[in-house]
């Protein structure tokens, strides 16, 4: 589903990714680990299209296409998801407004009729069970006052109301409490299918607890120094990242 | 530059939508403004000698004033002898329905999307179609008569009404006003005329559409609504304009008149043209709105969602002088390319417990500067006076400007002020979160404006905010950053 090879990418002219390699594919569910400013969310953004990060080097495929070629929307449209790590408040636009002019630029996009408000309005009571959301919220501006758990699972609910092939998790689990948590991998497991993947970015194994990866990857200095299966994570859990740290650093100086 | 600014640009730069002129030969006075012209207006409208008198003395007032250039506009001096100050589609006699009137001129409604045949069976809203100067056309008129509700031209009431008309005209803004209200009362041509009597609920919305038409004709409209006590009018006021090269000078004068328990809501969607994208045309817009809240329990509300004109310099305001009396203000002020608005409102409580709220969404696109304005005033014996106030601008890209200049005059202890104010900018964050969820910058960006405006919007009546959400996609198509 997707490949990314040797990916490089920068920001204002500082080079963040140095060189990825990732193959991704249907059915797979795959954390990326690391330390603070390791590159992990700076992926997750230019994989989702965003033009503050310039690729300078590498490709990405997804589906048989050359992603880096698709605009943000397109790529969204194409079923590529991310969830924030810091999602976005629009004050004034209602939840389910937003979601439903999501859902129709994407069923345009592939030539489907677009819903009008009520069908729209019993898919959005289906999916809002997968998070346990309380319908308050589908009036409620997008993410406008919400407490930073309630953003959280906003963010999987417009995954589940969107139905993308390929989800991006950016530190979907940074500020929830633990029944918050469980909530959140809940819908996420229930998401889960053999046609779609999922990517998690993430700081900490405790996610991995409730969304059990297939594979694990560290990413130290802009590159994956490691990949294995879930057990790697919690090996990390266990030791930190100091090994990753010495052993990568050693390399480069080596 | 980002995918975001460039949309924005794109969007921004689109033509105004309504541009076209009518060909319809004007009866008009000679360019400039002397006694003599203003009697040859008065003459043409066959006005009683009192109208006149009153002319005369705001044109002798006129000429004492300055211009004013407080305001943060700029703009080439206007020659006022440059101005034609009279001008009137050729109708030989008042038409008597729609079929009278001049095909060509109904073509121009149906351009802008206002079939009046269709309004007079279908839509429930009385248009009082304000072309040039002069009123050519005024459906459900028999309607509302039947509850003893006037809706007429200006100049109708002057020939029907004059006792109404004497009474009210220039009570709420008087001759000496200011400039442009001075100059109005000396050379208004035309404009509308509304009176609900005593306990009246006025069963539908009342509407006119104004066009400016001849070239150089300055529109020099002049609207006066009076509700008498218990009676209830909403108001609506929308226009476009053709497009054209010269500056065109529009100062028009609104007075409401509000008697106790009695409640005016006027509602504007004013669209202009701006000028081109090099600040080129455009029309300038100094108007003068008041309303008085003249009786215990009454009520004025203004809207206003301004997205036209080169110029706009404009403060709908309330006096609030019956005890108990409300006065609200919603703004939306739209500005892009070279556009330049100053506008606000001024809330004058002189009487006990009035209450008013200020709801102020300015956003500047392109190279335009957007001034909000604002006076409250609490006068000495306006006990428990509140105001609440709330100015919020947005920018566009960054080579426009926002500004905020909230004035507070207050001469009472007891009254409660709140003044909020933010600045925001539309965040590249917010849009890249809506391309991600799939919806272009393009409507992206209408959908966040439309999201910032939308305290206003609820206030308008649901035709005209659909038609202002519209608007605004238009005026800001591709503004965005």
């Amino acid at each position: 589903m997707l490949e990314i090879k040797n990916l490089h990418a920068s920001v204002e002219g500082k080079e963040i990714l140095n060189g990825i390699d990732l193959t991704v594919n249907a059915g797979e569910v795959h954390a990326i680990m690391g330390p603070n400013g390791s590159g992990k969310s700076t992926l997750a953004q230019v994989l989702a299209g965003h033009e503050g990060f310039e690729v300078t080097d590498g490709s990405v495929t997804y589906e048989g296409k050359d992603m880096l070629e698709l605009s943000a929307e397109d790529r969204a449209c194409e079923g590529v998801f991310l969830a924030f790590q810091y999602p976005v408040e629009i004050p004034g636009v209602s939840n389910t407004y937003f979601l439903r002019a999501a859902v129709n630029a994407q069923r345009k996009y592939h030539g489907e009729e677009e819903y009008d408000a009520v069908d729209f309005l019993s898919l959005v009571k289906e999916k809002m069970k997968i998070v346990e959301m309380d319908e308050k919220f589908l009036n409620r501006a997008v993410n406008q006052g919400f407490s930073g758990g309630e953003k959280k699972r906003n963010e999987i609910f417009h995954m589940a109301v969107l139905n993308p092939k390929l989800s991006i998790l950016d530190e979907t689990d940074s500020g929830l409490d633990i029944d918050a948590l469980r909530i959140v991998a809940g819908g996420v497991n229930k998401l889960r299918s053999k046609d779609n993947a999922i990517v998690l970015v993430t700081h900490y194994q405790r996610l991995l607890n409730y969304i059990e990866p297939d594979f694990v990857h560290v990413l130290y200095g802009g590159k994956i120094v490691k990949s294995g299966g879930k057990e790697l994570a919690l090996e990390l859990e266990d030791q930190g990242y100091d090994n990753i740290r010495e052993a990568s650093d050693s390399a480069v100086a080596v | 530059m980002s995918e975001e600014l460039k949309t924005i640009e794109t969007l921004t730069k689109s033509e105004y939508k309504y541009g076209w002129t009518t060909d319809i030969e004007a009866d008009s006075a000679p360019p400039g403004l002397s006694e003599d012209i203003v009697r040859f207006i008065s003459a043409k409208k066959e006005e009683p000698e009192w109208l006149l008198e009153w002319r005369l003395k705001a044109y002798r007032r006129w000429l004492e004033m300055e211009e004013p250039d407080w305001q943060n506009v700029h703009y080439p001096r206007i020659d006022y002898q440059d101005i034609i100050y009279y001008s009137a589609p050729k109708v030989k006699d008042r038409p008597k329905s729609l079929d009278e009137v001049d095909p060509e001129l109904l073509a121009t409604y149906e351009k802008l999307g206002i079939p009046l045949k269709e309004q007079e069976m279908l839509a429930g809203v009385a248009v009082d179609a304000v072309f040039d100067s002069v009123s050519v056309a005024t459906t459900f008129k028999e309607k509302l008569a039947e509850q003893g509700i006037i809706f007429c031209s200006f100049s109708e009431a002057v020939h029907d009404y004059p006792e109404l008309v004497k009474k009210y005209l220039g009570s709420v803004v008087p001759h000496s006003d200011n400039f442009f209200a001075a100059l109005n009362s000396a050379v208004f041509s035309d404009g509308s005329f509304v009176f609900v009597p005593k306990g009246v609920r006025c069963p539908m919305e009342l509407s006119t559409y104004f066009r400016i038409n001849s070239a150089q004709t300055g529109q020099f409209e002049r609207t006066l609504i009076v509700a008498e006590e218990g009676a209830y009018v909403s108001y609506l006021e929308g226009c476009t304009a053709p497009m054209r090269d010269e500056n065109q000078l529009h100062a028009a004068v609104v007075e409401l008149v509000a008697l106790d328990d009695a409640q005016i809501k006027y509602s504007t969607v004013q669209n202009w043209y701006p000028g081109d994208e090099h600040g080129k045309g455009g029309i300038y817009n100094f108007v003068t709105k008041r309303g008085k809240c003249a009786g215990v329990n009454s009520k004025i509300s203004w809207t206003q969602v301004e997205t036209g004109s080169a110029i706009t310099w404009k403060y709908p305001s309330c006096i609030l002088q019956g005890d108990n009396s409300v006065g609200e203000f919603y703004s939306v002020a739209v500005t892009n390319n070279f556009q330049q608005a100053d506008t606000g409102t001024k809330m004058i409580h002189l009487g006990k417990n009035t209450k008013s709220t200020i709801i102020s969404k300015g956003i500047s696109a392109g190279k335009s500067q957007n001034t909000y304005r604002g006076l409250v005033k609490i006068g000495k014996n306006a006990e428990n006076a509140r105001n609440f106030s709330q100015c919020d601008s947005m920018l566009m890209g960054d080579k426009c400007g926002a500004h905020t200049f909230p004035y507070l005059e207050i001469k009472n202890e007891t009254a409660q002020i709140e003044h909020e104010a933010t600045t925001s900018k539309i965040g590249e964050d917010q849009i890249f979160y809506c391309n991600q969820r799939g919806i272009s910058t393009e409507d992206a960006v209408n959908m966040i404006v439309n999201g910032f405006c939308k305290e206003v919007f609820r206030e308008l009546p649901m035709e005209f905010a659909v038609e202002a959400q519209k608007l605004l996609g238009i005026s800001l198509e591709g503004s965005v950053g």
